[in-house]
């Protein structure tokens, strides 16, 4: 499997971690002190208008016209359809006249998807496929509770597979732990239903969240080097979850690696959940950072617990 | 020789002598904020061979000489 094209779309709203001052219990210094973030992109609309022009930058990057493509998959934790799914939505929005289904494999959700995408094009019925992932953690969020909030952005990025280029490994792991980082969403009026249930805004264990995503993002990178009998000096882009600086470098040292092979834009996006990878990707690719015949190791942790990380070759 | 240990660590991470911490030590004196904390949490548990389980109400070194005698 091989990446053709990129794409992604982002609000236009920007909110700086000083705005965020006038309303919150918080500070600038705060924010990037722990973070890295400086600001977000949020949305004042419909995320899959987003989600759309993702789709379209990614498709006419590819080369390609809506119509080669033959299977959407959206990477998506939460939007304002809870039917139906936002695949479908986006394949109305542009053009497409292919299959679609949604997953939420949470921060996660793109290396998942790139994997199923990858186990689609093996069985040989398709050939290009179009990945969108849709994020607004900005609407899961309690703006009131500034240890999450400040985190999150929203954020719309894609990107088109199709067969061939060299094998891609990929190394996906489940620790269900649900405490340490949940949302419950409610719908309906079900007058049999006896559990009291009401939504709830996204909690999360920022220090188990932390060590869960350091230790496991060395662990799956060191593992699929090792299977790929290459050396982590023979890697060279190290694209993670954009979630926080400081997991960055924390997983950075431990792998002994330059900065410079660490790129990010968590500072102006924050976490922008599943969308995070792809839209590095997209900003790396416009900016022909990536060439040909390099080596990508992506790795992406998020709610679950769960974790993807993926080597392939650009 | 749990608070040696741990204060060995903790010097190390904060480059600081290790004179400088005491069981009384808060990790807001050390300079260390609760990510800090998580990174000198994971090295105790290499050092220890142990698995801690993190609590934000976590504030000093004696507290955190405590768990770890508690998981040991």
């Amino acid at each position: 499997m091989k990446i053709i094209g990129t794409g992604s779309a982002t609000p236009e709203l920007v909110v700086k971690n000083t705005e965020l001052e006038s309303f919150l219990d918080t500070s600038d210094e705060w924010i990037r002190t722990r973070t890295g973030i400086e600001e977000r992109h949020i949305h004042d609309g419909n995320l899959e208008g987003l989600a759309a022009e993702a789709a379209r930058r990614a498709v006419e990057n590819a080369g390609l016209s809506i119509s080669d493509i033959d299977f959407l998959i959206c990477s998506s934790v939460y939007n304002r359809f809870m039917v139906p799914a936002m695949s479908c939505v986006v394949q109305g929005l542009t053009g497409a006249a292919c299959p679609c289904l949604d997953i939420n494999g949470a921060c996660a959700g793109f290396v998942y998807a790139l994997e199923m995408a990858d186990a689609y094009l093996a069985r040989g019925r398709h050939r290009n496929i179009l990945i969108v992932c849709a994020e607004e953690p900005t609407r899961m969020v309690d703006w009131t509770n500034r240890a999450t909030c400040v985190l999150f952005g929203d954020a719309a990025a894609a990107c088109v597979v199709t067969s061939g280029g060299d094998d891609v490994l990929f190394r996906m792991h489940t620790a269900s732990n649900i405490d340490v980082l949940h949302g419950y969403n409610s719908a309906g009026n079900c007058p049999y239903d006896k559990s009291g249930r009401t939504g709830e805004a996204m909690s999360m264990n920022g220090q188990e969240v932390y060590k869960f995503a350091v230790s496991s993002a060395t662990e799956d990178i060191r593992a699929l080097c090792e299977t790929a009998g290459i050396s982590l000096d023979g890697i060279d882009h190290f694209v993670l979850h954009q979630a926080n600086l400081r997991i960055l470098e924390a997983v950075r040292t431990r792998l002994r690696q330059p900065v410079e092979k660490f790129p990010h834009n968590l500072e102006h996006y924050g976490n922008t959940s599943s969308a995070s990878v792809p839209l590095l990707l997209d900003e790396l690719h416009r900016a022909g950072k990536l060439k040909a015949g390099q080596r990508l190791a992506m790795s992406a942790f998020g709610a679950g617990l769960t974790t993807g990380a993926c080597l392939l070759t650009w | 020789m749990t608070f040696e240990k741990t204060a060995k660590i903790l010097a190390e991470y904060k480059d600081i002598d290790v004179s400088e911490i005491s069981l009384d030590s808060t990790f807001e004196d050390l300079g260390l904020d609760s990510l800090d904390t998580v990174e000198i949490v994971m090295s105790l548990e290499d050092e220890f061979g142990i698995s801690i389980e993190l609590d934000s109400s976590l504030k000093t070194v004696r507290e955190l000489v405590e768990l770890i005698d508690g998981s040991l």
